[in-house]
């Protein structure tokens, strides 16, 4: 992957701010719309930037997204300073959720967002400092699409 | 099929170059070059923000005169329920009707009985249904382009039950021919619409190759005359409570926003209306986010179809207006509807469901080849850093951002940055002053006191 033919672009996403959430992975969706790629993979790399982006603003201080487009794929990569995962095989399950009463109330927190990150991409990482911060790294490929 | 036929257009001798329709336009569809403001084709919902917010009537709506009529042996009026919204409440749909004959119709349909039957299709479906959810209406077109054109991967979501509109047009051919033994073809159905995106719906419907409507002539054309031929709604052939009992109260509804959900009685419904609620809501439904919600209705007007441009009562009032019909007709228990019973029957014949296959309407790529695409994206994000991000539309694009796409595309020059210009002339570097600072509102006290301490 030739970062060089690549577009790189890096979005900062402020911990807390329910009032913004999901500006970002609007943004991106935008983005891959003007360039062309197939709709169906906008959505599902529209699903897993918006469910990250989300997890930063409910649980992290603060964190960034990276957008990396290249002829072959699209790449998030998710970095946040927050309280991390103590344990991410947990954390992966679905309907597993350490949101408060009040992040479900907003319908937040179904347990569904890294499970759902990770359904919605063909390469997943995952890692995390307890204390520190989490980072993810999603890749979604270009080349079946015909386009 | 490359060019798309748009119900708005702008009169180039009337357009004097205010910018404020590029500024309303919810696509970025409209550019103001030379002082004359043109609209993009592909990127145009047909909304009709534009059309509203033109103070110089220089965008005007593209419907069929009065005069169509002549061109058919037997002609329907298909008035759209905000019709009945119009005028005082004591004017009822029958009397509305009957004008529109003295006006020279040769029939007229009331729209609200088929809005009724479709409502309860709409139901049957909803029983049956297992694909993704919402499913979001498709009663207002620029609702279905929008979909098209900035939501593709949501075209599933758009109800594959037809709208009344056609429905009453295909079936009033059939019958009337059969009635007087014509062709089908020497009978027109015109369509009475609020908005100007019906027109488009006819002569180019999202997902089929021809409307069964012939044309459509706007209320704010057929107000004036309707109301003489109405006598000013003097003229009571039947008492108040006989002309109650022929509306429709599951149809009635249809020209509010809500006026659908009312009668789909299901426990998660939502109805939007007004098109930035509306993206707000399509993105939460792209997300995922409203999979529990079995049914959307949107309108890209305020408060629904009564809200049109083409409409000539205050949408607020005639929304009132509706709403306070059907509890009349609550409080007076008079239910006139469909016989469902029937209405099964025919969805079980596919009477209901709208033919041909509506396809995604994306936006054309700033490139065909992927790499070069990417490489434009690139040079347009680049190209937005430098500029003054202030979004003032004198370019002639609505913000920075379409403005350096344009610069991308070929379709401005950088120069055409009226700031830009002005900071060079001035010796200023490119990027403008910082962003102005915020004012801290300390106390005038404790501010001086500081600056002594200091």
């Amino acid at each position: 992957m030739a970062e060089e033919n690549g577009l790189s672009q890096v979005f900062e996403i402020t911990g807390k701010d329910f009032g913004r959430a999901g500006t970002i992975s609007t943004k991106i969706k935008e983005i891959l719309q003007e360039i062309g790629i197939d709709s169906a993979v906008i959505r599902r790399a529209a699903i897993a930037a918006y469910e990250a982006e989300m997890n930063i603003v409910m649980y992290a201080q603060r964190g960034t997204l990276t957008l990396t487009l290249t002829p072959t794929a699209i790449r998030l990569d998710v970095d946040d300073e927050g309280p991390g995962i103590e344990d991410i095989e947990l954390a992966m399950q679905e309907g597993f959720s350490t949101a408060t009463d009040e992040m479900r109330e907003m319908g937040f927190g179904a347990g569904m967002g890294l499970p759902n990150i990770r359904k919605n991409s063909d390469e997943f990482a995952i890692s995390s400092t307890p204390g520190k911060g989490t980072s993810i790294d999603v890749v979604l490929n270009l080349n079946q699409v015909a386009e | 099929m490359n060019r798309y036929y748009h119900s708005v257009k702008v009169d180039p001798t009337k357009c004097n170059g205010r910018m404020k329709c590029m500024r309303v336009c919810p696509t970025q569809a409209i550019r103001v070059r030379d002082g004359v403001a043109s609209i993009l084709e592909d990127k145009c919902i047909d909304c009709g923000e534009c059309l509203t917010e033109c103070p110089e009537g220089a965008i005007v709506a593209l419907t069929d005169p009065v005069g169509e009529l002549s061109k058919f042996k037997y002609t329907v009026a298909i008035p759209s329920p905000a019709l009945y919204a119009q005028f005082g409440r004591q004017i009822l749909p029958d009397e509305i009707l009957a004008g529109l004959k003295d006006l020279g119709f040769s029939d007229t349909v009331d729209l609200a009985f088929l809005c009724g039957e479709v409502s309860f299709a709409i139901q049957e479906h909803l029983r049956e249904y297992e694909g993704p959810k919402p499913i979001v209406s498709n009663a207002c077109p620029t609702v279905v382009r929008l979909i098209q054109v900035k939501y593709p991967s949501l075209v599933d979501h758009i109800s594959p039950i037809d709208i009344p509109r056609e429905l009453a047009a295909r079936e009033i051919k059939k019958a009337k021919a059969k009635e007087h033994g014509l062709d089908e073809r020497e009978i027109g159905a015109f369509y009475i619409t609020p908005c100007p995106v019906k027109m488009i719906s006819i002569k180019q419907p999202a997902e089929k190759e021809k409307s069964y409507l012939d044309g459509a002539i706007s209320i704010t054309d057929i107000y004036g005359p309707l109301l003489s031929a109405m006598d000013g709604g003097k003229r009571k052939e039947r008492s108040y409570r006989k002309a109650l009992e022929d509306i429709c109260i599951l149809g009635i509804g249809w020209a509010i926003v809500g006026g659908i959900c009312r009668t789909l009685r299901l426990k998660n419904s939502l109805a939007v209306s007004g098109l930035t609620e509306i993206l707000e809501v399509f993105d939460d439904i792209e997300r995922g986010k409203m999979r529990h919600i079995d049914f959307a209705e949107a309108y890209s007007c305020w408060q629904g179809c009564v809200g049109g441009s083409l409409t000539v009562e205050n949408r607020y009032v005639s929304y009132n207006k509706i709403l306070k019909l059907i509890e009349t007709l609550e409080f007076e228990e008079i239910k006139a509807c469909p016989d469902i019973r029937e209405v099964r029957k025919r969805y079980a014949q596919k009477y209901f469901f709208r033919t041909g296959i509506l396809e995604p309407r994306p936006l054309k790529p700033l490139d065909t080849d992927l790499a070069r695409a990417i490489q434009k994206r690139k040079e347009k994000q680049e190209i937005f850093e430098t500029l003054p991000q202030i979004d003032c539309g004198a370019c002639g694009s609505p913000t920075c951002l379409t403005f350096a796409e344009d610069v991308v595309t070929g379709t401005a020059e950088l120069s055409d940055c009226l700031v830009m210009v002005a900071q060079k002339s001035a010796g200023v570097s490119r990027k403008p002053a910082s962003p102005p600072k915020i004012v801290e509102l300390n106390p005038p006290d404790a501010k001086a006191k500081n600056k002594k301490v200091d």
